[in-house]
Parts: structure tokens; sequence; C-alpha cells
């Protein structure tokens, strides 16, 4: 969806003097917290032309949202602005009375917020809550109000906007709350929105459709937006003019793609290389024995380093790096490895077989249940020392699938098989001997690690429960586990709340790695990183892989992240496979719509970016807006579920987190 | 919502009959001789003995004599008392003292602790806050009884603006001083209660995007933060009616109000057994009753709970 | 998708910024702070504590009232149980502290003596009712299905006789004599509803947990994961109300014996109770014992208060 020259309309001033709508300058934000001042953003620059997009990317924690919220007065109470100042249309702002930004807000400054399931308050009719902001803002009351709520609902494309502004906000999914949040935001017609993460909680497909929506209406609005984005790629897709921030400071500003191709800030490069919507291409084990910080190579520029194609090196032995170009599908694999990847190839570690899940939903009355069908007919195979990813968005059942191949839950009909062994009749010892060899990584880094347990604990439970060792021998083994996953021994006697997200999640793969199995689930094990982290731990799980000649299975939502890490992919959508084939294979040549969809909703694929390969997917984008019905717009009481959520709650997994 | 209703009125019935057993089992089994336990020290000819055994169904299984008892009280039938009057006749008299008493409770408490619990929210960390907080902390410390002889001694004794027995003139005014007392705990506990929750949901996510729409303070306050907060509160003080019942029996006996609570006092002191059972099972009955109104409630209030299936 | 790049914007003329790199030097990714001292989630309550004057002061008092407790004589000389009617009502001082009662008791004495009485009945009732609520809680949500609706029902049922009348009912039943340990064993049969609800939450939302799960793929048995990774996880909260309770089985026990349910010994409840007649002429009277059972109260109440905040992570930030 392209918006060119906007035609101006709404109630811009005729004189539009080239002056911007907002500019913000030498701008600090000190948060006062029991521990000390925080200082969330220093000397923060910039500014917002009439109806253009600027987007402010950066990590969590960088500062993005805070300056964003600073702008309306927004901060949580404990915040403030220490230094700099803010204009609006000419006006400084910064510390004027609160009645003059609260005229502001709504009418000349609107917000979509994050996340759209806490943003709504559950009490109130979806309708009401836009009503109130048009009679807040002075646009209209009552009846008139109620109309154009109606309107504003179906300008922000949802369907059906009558009924649904007279439901209750548990009653919608969360692309169609988003929807409701955008009608909110742009109800007084503001000349300033800013988007806060608007789709960062939903699925590829309908994050694709809200944000071409919110293009094409704030365009034919004439409405400036101030994207705050942690997506590279989303933020150079839609907006004009990119800020890069890092802890607190705006370390890269300027016209959105000259950024992306010719970024100037080392940490906006590294930023780019870390990106898996652009560089998107398997990744290649640099370290052989020895701990590298790929990350740390990749950021130096070298982005060709990270990149560069290749088969894969298997069980450590192969040389890593420099094979054929990855524009074949499997024979280019095959022509990277030696006899040994050969032998492997027909070595089949995991093998589903019509895998199927039914869940009994409750139905209309409390003693009948309707079965819902989370997984059908699902079959593929995990071949050893390779990766096999199973992506799909929410409700796809790729989770239950992977908790039925850990066997936390038990398959309603179908076969996993291990080594040839069906895992269902297995038990005792037996059973245990194939958690040893089968380890899950899961998807929260902060609901992953007992936060009773230190590290050392924690990596040596599975030691202790399986009864392998003595205590000095354990020790000698966690230090051995923590190195490979390149954190220091000194970590053993720290507890999991004073470590990154990323970190724990390393001290969960150290974990999943204590028993030296042969097959790690990874559920979603990336998907709540900040991207450099992620990036990191992506070439961590890829060089354990090739030193320890694991297999993986990997559960994710993100293509671009599998783009990197698998071998082969299996393409899920209501709990069907829809296509599946070898990573390159769906990537270049997608057979069914869904995937070309999917493939076609990865922000920035379609950037050109010097030293990345773009796909290029023959989809009409058009189409999903129309048939809106198709996961984002799913009503949530018909009996669709997304699946790894609560079955009884057909809301829990409507977004990813 | 309506299988909502349905499954919590049968969820309530386990629950009566599990309370009504363990009273009645408590009161006429635990203490050994029932006969004894009914009769409290006065000797009885084994004749007497006999013929009360057959009229209490002493002479039947436990389960049999309790579920004749069950039977009984769902007629409103709670048998007779030591002066020969019929149970049901001395609580239907107290009773709406009893109740006019908890009324003024829950008003006070509701109204002031709602009150005072808002100001604390939205004021936390002030003075007004810290006062608030210390306040209803003493409350909570100090037992009911003591506040009761004090509030009498000063505003009664000394001051003379409460009449200092209530007595048999049980009015709306004369009780104003019990109720408070009554109701005091409570309120410190509706006051925390209110305090918390606001506190809680005055940084949400969806109270900040009112804010963002252009809302006054007053319109985010009244429509996105009180009834959101409420909630938790409506039903603290919906299942504490109930208890305000059980509280009657201290407050009643410092003011000298003939209530139910009196009744379940004198019952103690002359240990007499089927009034004390007949007492404590109106009351639990009154107090589930209001569960279930509460919950009802619940459902009106929250969109989430009446679409629930 | 957008396609189209070309600015659609007022702004003159668009300059590319890079900010000088010493200004923000670039951290290693994910960087690992290797100078702060470990520190675990009690450990750092317990560095939280000891920082917040309520918890030193309600702890110092509890320390105080214990020691009190294990040795009133050391503060008296006078025998709470014997009363001299030559010394009836007198005032304080004179030898007698705070005075005497009309039966000639000493009050300083029978205040000190009857510390014993209301934190043993505080404290054996608080443990015996966390046991149970601890069990049956735990219980209900591990394991859930049918035998969590049974156990909610006997929760439900317990809990629809409140405290004070529920121990009214149960005295009837006893004959006299009853020992401080029946009075604590009573109060707790009727005041563990809240332990049981708190406990089954707390279980139920631990045990959902991916640790929990990660634990189980490892091999873990139920029993296990319960003992092991839930109940350390899910008693935090647990101990927050467990103090609290402590404070209102001591009110309670003041109250019953108000209600002349006692067993005699002797107690702040039933001194406050014997001072109402003589309110009009001795209000001390009243006044002494209420404070004594004033600050007890307070000291379990504030020191739960100051437990939960330590242990809550919201209330840590703020």
């Amino acid at each position: 969806m392209s918006a060119t020259t906007a035609p101006r309309t709404g109630d811009q001033p005729a004189s539009a003097e080239a002056g911007a709508l907002l500019e913000i300058r030498d701008l600090d934000i000190t948060f006062s917290t029991g521990s000390g001042p925080v200082h969330a953003v220093r000397g923060a620059n910039l500014e917002v032309y009439p109806g253009e997009t600027v987007a402010i990317v950066g990590e969590s924690g960088s500062g993005k949202s805070t300056t964003a919220m600073s702008i309306a007065r927004l901060l949580p109470s404990n915040g403030k602005v220490t230094g700099g100042s803010i204009r609006f249309d000419g006006k400084d702002i910064t510390s004027v009375p609160l009645g003059q930004i609260r005229a502001l807000r709504g009418s000349e400054i609107g917000l979509v917020p994050q996340d759209p399931m806490s943003n709504l308050n559950p009490l109130w009719k979806v309708g009401s809550q836009i009503d109130e902001a048009l009679a807040a803002n002075g646009v209209a009351k009552g009846a008139a109000a109620t109309k154009r709520t109606v309107e504003l609902l179906e300008e922000a494309g949802l369907p059906d906007a009558e009924r649904r502004a007279g439901q209750y906000p548990h009653e919608f999914s969360g692309g169609m709350r988003q929807r409701a949040l955008i009608a909110m935001g742009l109800a007084a017609r503001p000349r300033l929105l800013i988007a806060d993460e608007p789709t960062s909680a939903l699925d590829v497909t309908v994050q694709q459709q809200i944000l071409d929506h919110l293009d094409t209406l704030t365009a034919e609005l004439g409405v400036a937006v101030l994207l705050i984005t942690h997506d590279l790629g989303l933020a150079a897709e839609r907006a004009q003019h990119l800020v890069v921030m890092y802890k607190g400071q705006i370390v890269e500003s300027g016209p959105a793609l000259q950024i992306l191709q010719d970024p100037q800030h080392p940490y906006t490069k590294r930023l780019i290389a870390a990106a898996p919507s652009l560089a998107s291409r398997r990744l290649v084990s640099t370290k052989n024995g020895e701990a590298q910080d790929a990350t740390e190579q990749a950021a130096s520029g070298a982005t060709g380093g990270s990149v560069a194609v290749s088969g894969r090196a298997t069980d450590g032995d192969a040389p890593a790096g420099g094979a054929g170009p990855a524009s074949g599908a499997g024979p280019a694999g095959d022509a990277g490895r030696g006899a040994d990847a050969q032998r492997t190839r027909e070595d089949t570690v995991i093998s589903v077989q019509n895998l199927t899940k039914v869940f009994p939903l409750r139905g209309k009355v409390p003693w009948r249940t309707t079965p819902f069908t989370a997984v059908d007919d699902v079959s593929f195979d995990l071949r050893r020392g390779t990766t096999t990813a199973i992506v799909g968005e929410s409700g796809s059942g790729k989770s239950t699938v992977a908790q039925m191949v850990l066997r936390l839950l038990e398959p309603t009909s179908g076969r996993v098989l291990f080594e040839g062994q069906d895992i269902a009749g297995m038990k005792g010892k037996e059973m245990m001997a194939l958690r040893r060899r089968v380890q899950p990584i899961f998807q929260n880094p902060y609901g992953t690690l007992d936060p009773m347990y230190s590290i050392f604990r924690t990596i040596e439970e599975p030691l202790r429960l399986h009864g392998i060792g003595d205590a000095s021998s354990r020790e000698a083994k966690v230090r051995d586990l923590l190195d490979k996953v390149a954190l220091p021994a000194s970590m053993m006697r720290r507890y999991p709340n004073e470590l990154s997200g990323g970190q724990r999640q390393r001290i969960a793969i150290a974990r999943a790695l204590a028993l030296d199995p042969e097959v790690v689930v990874c559920d979603e094990a990336v998907s709540a990183l900040d991207v450099l982290v992620q990036d990191q731990v992506l070439h961590l799980l890829n060089d354990l892989q090739s030193e320890l000649g694991l297999s993986y299975l990997f559960i994710t939502h993100d293509l671009a992240v599998v783009r990197q890490i698998a071998d082969h992919t299996v393409v899920m959508e209501k709990g069907r496979v829809v296509e599946h084939g070898s990573t390159d294979e769906v990537f270049h040549d997608p057979q069914q719509e869904y995937t070309k969809r999917l493939l076609a909703a990865i922000p920035g694929g379609s950037i050109p970016l010097a030293g990345a390969e773009t796909i290029e997917v023959d989809v009409d984008t058009d189409v999903p807006e129309a048939d809106g019905a198709r996961g984002d717009d799913r009503e949530g009481t018909d009996g669709h579920h997304p699946l790894g959520g609560d079955p009884e709650d057909p809301f829990s997994g409507a977004g990813h987190v | 919502m309506i299988w909502y209703i349905g499954r919590r009125l049968l969820q309530m019935i386990p629950v009566f009959l599990g309370a009504t057993l363990l009273i009645y089992v408590m009161a006429f089994y635990a203490g050994g001789d029932p006969i004894q336990a009914i009769m409290g020290d006065k000797p009885l000819s084994p004749a007497v003995q006999d013929q009360l055994r057959s009229q209490y169904n002493l002479d039947k299984p436990l389960i049999v004599q309790w579920l004749i008892y069950v039977g009984k009280v769902v007629r409103g039938d709670f048998g007779v008392g030591f002066n020969g009057r019929p149970i049901i006749e001395q609580i239907r008299d107290a009773f709406p003292v009893t109740f006019r008493l908890a009324i003024i409770a829950v008003v006070f408490e509701t109204i002031l602790g709602i009150v005072a619990g808002v100001i604390s929210g939205l004021k936390k960390g002030t003075w007004i806050d810290t006062t608030l907080l210390m306040v209803s902390l003493l409350v909570i410390a100090v037992p009911t009884f003591v506040i009761g002889f004090v509030a009498q001694f000063t505003l009664g004794v000394k001051l003379g603006v409460v009449p200092v027995n209530v007595g048999r003139d049980a009015s709306l005014q004369n009780l104003l001083l019990p109720g408070f007392v009554l109701g005091v705990v409570s309120f410190a506990y509706v006051l925390r209660l209110t305090r918390t929750s606001i506190t809680e949901v005055a940084t949400a996510d969806h109270v900040r995007t009112a804010t963002a729409k252009g809302l006054s303070r007053t319109g985010v306050i009244s429509k996105h933060i009180m009834r959101n907060s409420l909630i938790p509160v409506v039903t603290f003080i919906g299942a504490d009616l109930g208890s305000l019942m059980g509280g009657a029996i201290v407050t009643e006996r410092i003011f000298n109000i003939h209530g139910i609570g009196s009744v379940l006092y004198q019952a103690i002191n002359k240990s007499e057994s089927p009034v004390i059972v007949s007492v404590v099972t109106i009351m639990v009955m009154i107090f589930l009753l209001t569960n279930l109104i509460v919950d009802l409630l619940y459902a009106v209030l929250d969109p989430r709970i009446r679409h629930a299936k | 998708m957008r396609s189209d790049h070309s600015p659609r914007t007022l702004r003159p003329a668009d300059e590319h910024f890079v900010a000088p790199l010493d200004e923000t030097p670039l951290r290693e990714v994910d960087a690992v702070d290797t100078t702060a001292a470990p520190r675990s989630m009690w450990g750092e309550a317990a560095h939280n504590l000891i920082r917040n004057p309520v918890f030193v002061v309600s702890a110092l008092l509890i320390l105080l009232l214990l020691f009190i407790a294990a040795f009133p004589g050391l503060f008296t000389d006078f025998d709470p149980t014997k009363g001299d009617l030559g010394v009836s009502n007198q005032k304080p001082g004179d030898g007698h502290l705070l005075g005497t009662t009309v039966q000639g008791y000493d009050v300083w004495a029978r205040i000190l003596y009857g510390t014993r009485t209301s934190l043993s009945v505080g404290f054996f009732a608080m443990v015996i009712s966390t046991v149970i609520g601890v069990v049956i809680g735990a219980f209900a949500g591990y394991v859930g299905g049918w035998i969590d609706e049974v156990l909610s029902r006997v929760t439900e049922i317990f809990f629809a006789l409140p405290l004070v009348l529920g121990a009214i009912v149960a005295f009837t039943a006893l004959s006299s004599g009853v020992s401080t340990f029946t009075i604590a064993l009573i109060l707790a049969v009727f005041g563990w509803t809240n332990i049981a609800r708190i406990t089954r939450g707390a279980v139920l939302s631990v045990k959902s947990q991916d640790f929990v799960t990660a634990s189980t793929a490892l091999g873990a048995g139920k029993l296990t994961n319960l003992a092991k990774h839930v109940l350390p996880n899910a008693i935090a909260p647990v101990i927050v109300t467990a103090t609290v309770n402590l404070g209102v089985f001591i009110v309670a026990q003041a109250t019953l014996s108000y209600l002349g349910l006692g067993n005699g010994s002797i107690s702040w409840g039933s001194d406050i109770s014997d001072a109402q007649p003589a309110l009009r002429n001795n209000p001390m009277m009243l006044f002494y014992p209420s404070v004594a059972l004033a600050i007890c109260v307070l000291s379990f109440i504030m020191l739960g208060d100051a437990v939960r905040d330590a242990l809550d992570p919201k209330a840590r930030k703020r």
C-alpha cells in the first residue's frame, strides 16, 4: 500500500509555514528511583514536520518511549523533564500549566499505545471509550458522538463497526483492539500521532494490515506520525526520517534510506547487522571450539561475515563458512557437506507422524464441550545435526506440537518417534533416558529460571536429578557449561533477578545442555529478546549446534529468524502444515498463498540494502485487507484458538509478547 | 451469565450443608453427652433424659439427626429454647435490630472507607495518606470492644451526646454510635483495600490511554480509575455484611442492645446449645446469601464475568 | 507496503546526524556486570528490610514482647494472681507502677504475665492455621480437578463461619478448663481459610511457569516439583498473611475473653473486660492492657507490611 504526495485535508492551517510541528531540543528526562536518579533521556534533539512519519528506533531501555511520552506529559509520576525544551506548533510546552497540555491531548496530539490487551478499559464498551474521546475534545456529544464513533471504527478498518461499538474489549481479538485504539487516537483528528510500538504484540500479517491502514489514514488526513519501534526494518519501511536511540541518547538521525544503506554510527551498524529481517541468511558458525563474540565481529561493519552463505557445517570437524551460495535448495546444502554429513542426512532423530491434538472447549452450556482440533495431522522429520523450524502465527498449533514432542502433552492420535521408538509408551527409566536426550528452551526469559535458585543450582539441577557425578565433577560441569554459553564462572553464585533477559536465556541453554542432549526444542526461544541480544543468542545456538552436533526443533512466529537458523521449515496455519521443505525452497519458491503472505509481511524485506538480499514475493498485499476475517479479525468467541495459550481462553494467545 | 449464577447456586448447597453439619456436630457432640450439652448442669431423671433423646432425635444415627435438623431449618423450624419459646420467635424479634445495626455499619464503612481510601490512594505518600494509614492500623490493632468502651465512655458518659445503653429503644438514632463501632474495623480494611486498588489501577495502561485522549483528571478518575478499582472493594463489603452479624455479639453487649448478638451471648452464658446452633446457622445463611449477592454484583460490574460461560 | 520513499513532508533538508562516538561509548552486547555481589530474592528482601525503620521497630518490639513473655518475673516483684484487697483501686505509683485493680491486683504485673497468654495463643494458632492452610491450599492448587473443587468447598465451609463465631460454638461444646493450646487450636481451625486461599492462588500462578515445565522436562516428578520449585516460590505471600494473622488471633482471643470464653489464665482481654465496670472511676485500668494489646498487634501487622513491601517487586521499584 503506498502513499505518495498526500492530499492535505483536515483543518490544517492554510499558511503551513515550513516550521516543525514538533521540535525537541536537548531534552533530558530523569526518573527518581529507590536507587537514585536514572537519566533515561539525555540531550535528545528531534523534529517532526507536518504530515511526515518519523521513527524512533531503539532497544528496550533506550529511552524511545520515554521521549515520546514526555511530549504529551504522559510520563509515570516519578519521571520528569529535567532539561531542554519541547515545542509544539511553535509554542514551548515544556513547562506550561497542565491545563494547556490537556487541551492538546487528543485534539492535537493523539496516542496509539503499545499493548492492545491492556490499553482498553475492560469495563466499558469499546464504542463508549471512543465517544468519550470525542466528547472530551469537543468534537461531538451524545447521539452524534455514537454515530461518529461507528464511522471512525469503520475508517480504522473494523468490519461490522456498528455492532462492534457496542461490545466490550474482551470480545475483540488483538488486531481488532488495535484498530479500536487507532480509531481512538485519531478520533479528534490530531495533527501529531504518537504510535508507540503499535503492532509489536500482533502477528506479522495482522501487523502489516494495520500499519498499511495507518499509513493510508494518516496520509489522507495529513497527520504527522511519531512511530516508536524496536524494528529497524519496520521503521525504514514506514518512516521518511529515522532517529536511532541508544542508552538514552540519539546516536544517529537522518533520512531513513540513507541511514539503512549507509549507517555511520557503530551502534546503528551493529543494529543493521543484527536485524534478522535485513541480514536474512543462514548463519554459519564462526567459531570452532574457541569463544568469540560473533556479534562484535558483525558490528565491526563486516556484515558479510555473518551472512556468508553456505551449506552447513555439521559435526564440528567440517570447515566452517565459505561454501557455495544459497541460491539452490537441497543440492547446495549437500555440496558443502562431507561424507559424514551424507550419513547424517539419512539419520532421522525425531519423526512426527500424523500428530493430532484435540482439546475439549467449553460450549454454550457447561456440560457440553466442543472439540477443537489444535493440531491436525502434522508430520515432519528432524534430521540429526540440523534445524527444523516450525513457523506460524498465533493459533497455528506450533507450540502444541513442541509440547507433544517433549511429551509434556499427550497427543490425541499420531506418534512421535525418537530414533524410531514411539515415545508414548515410555515409562520409568526409559522415560528418564528420553528426558536426558530431548531438552526444551522456552520463550520467556523471566519465567524460565526459578528465581529462588542460584545459577549454579539451576544448571546443576538436571545433573543431580539424574544422579550424574559427584559434587566436584558437577561443579566442573557447570563451569564448563557456563563457558559454553560465554558467561563467566563467577556467574554461578548469582540469582536470576540480577541477570538480563539474554543472560537468563543463555543460562536456560546451559541447563538444557547439562545432560548432553541430542535434541533441543526451542519454543520461541529468542522472541522476547532485543534484536542485538537475539542475534547473539542465535549465533550461540548455531555455534553450539556445530560444536556438539545438536538437532534443533525451532518453534517461532518470526520468519526472519527462521531464515537465519533453520535448514528445514514447516509452515503451520490453524493446526495444519501448509508448506514444508528446505528453508531455501520455502523462502525462494513458496508454493502456498499463506507462505507468500507471511514472507511478504516480514518488515523491511523489500528494502534494498547493500550486502543483503531482498526477497521478492509476488503477492497482492491488498488481499488480506479485503479478506479481513483471516487471522486478525477472527472473532474471539467463534471457537478459533490460539494454541499454547489457555485452551479455555480464546484471547490468551492473540498476540506474541 | 445464567450458567454463572447456576454454578454459584449449586456450589452454595454443599457449603451450606457442610457448615450446618460442622456446627451441629460441634454443638451437640464434641463436648460429650449431648443431653448434658443441651440441658447444661441441671440434674435430670432418666425418664426425662429419654424423652429428650427422642425429642431431639438423639436415638437415631448422627447423619439422620442432622438431616432432620437441616430439613426443619429449611422450613424455618429451629425448635424451642429452655424457656419453651420457639427459637425462631426469639430470632425474629431480635433480627431487625441487628440488621439495622449492620446496615448502619455497612453504610459507614462503605462511604467513609472508600472516600478515605480514594484520597489516600490518589495522594499516595503525602501526609494525609500517612495519617489515614496510621489511623487504619490503629483501628485494626485495637479490639472493637476497647473502641466501643472508649466511645461509650467519652460520648455517652462524659459528653452525654448519645445514650449509654440502647436497651429496648433500638431506633436508628440510638443505634448510630453502636453502628459506627461495629463498622470501624471494616472501615479500616475498606480504606486499605481501596488504597491498594486505586494505586494499582492508577498506573494501568488504559488509564494512561484515557489521559492521552484528553480527558480531564476528574473524568479519568471517575470513569476509569474508580470503577475498576472498586470491584474488589465491593466484594469485600458484601462479604463483610455477613461477618458484621457475628461482630454484633460484641457491640450489642457493650451497648446493651437486644439484637441477635445478645440472644447469642445469653445462650452462651446459659450454655443453651440449641439456641447457639440456631443463631450461628442463621448467621452462616446470611453470610452465604450476601456472598451470592456479591457474586452477582460482580458479574454486573465486570462484563468479562458476565460473558463467561 | 509503502514502496515510495520520496518525502511528502515540509522538512527543509533532512540532514544526517551522527553523534560523536565518545559521547555514547558502545558497550558489549548484554555485558555481564561482575562487580555486584550475588543476592538471592530472600537476601535482597533481608537487605531491604534492615533498612526499613518500620521493620526494625516492629521486630525489636516483638523481640521485647517475646522476652517479657518468657521472663515476666524479671520486670516485677508482684504476683499477678494474688489480689490484695487492702490496696484495691490504687493510682499509679506508690510501689504499684500502674496502680492496682478493684481486686487489688497489680496492673503492671498482670500486663506482663498476660503477654505470655496472648503471644502463645497467637503463635500456636498462627503455626497450626498456616500448616492446615498451606497443605490444603497447595494440594488444591497443584492437583486441580475435582480435588480442587472439593477442597475449595471445604475451605468455603470454614470461611462461612467467621473466626469468633466458630470459636464460640466450639467453646460451648468444650467443658471448662481448656488449655491455652486448645484455645489456639480452636482459633486455628476457624482461621486457616485465608492462608489456604492465598496458597492456592500462589501455587496456581507458579505451577504454570516455565521453570516448572522445564523441570518436568528434565525428568523431575510432580512431588519433586511441588516441593522444590512450586512451594518455595509460593510461600512469600503466605508468610506475610501468617504474620498479620498472628495479630488477628491475639485480638480474637481477647474478644473471646471479653465474652467470658477464656480459661481463666491471665490475659489482656479478660483484664480489659474486667476493667469495664470501673471505667467511670478508673479509666486507666482499661487503658493499660489495651495499649499493651495494641502495641503487640500493631507490631505484627507492621512486620507483615514491611515483609510484603520487601518481597513485592512492584513495591520495591517505587
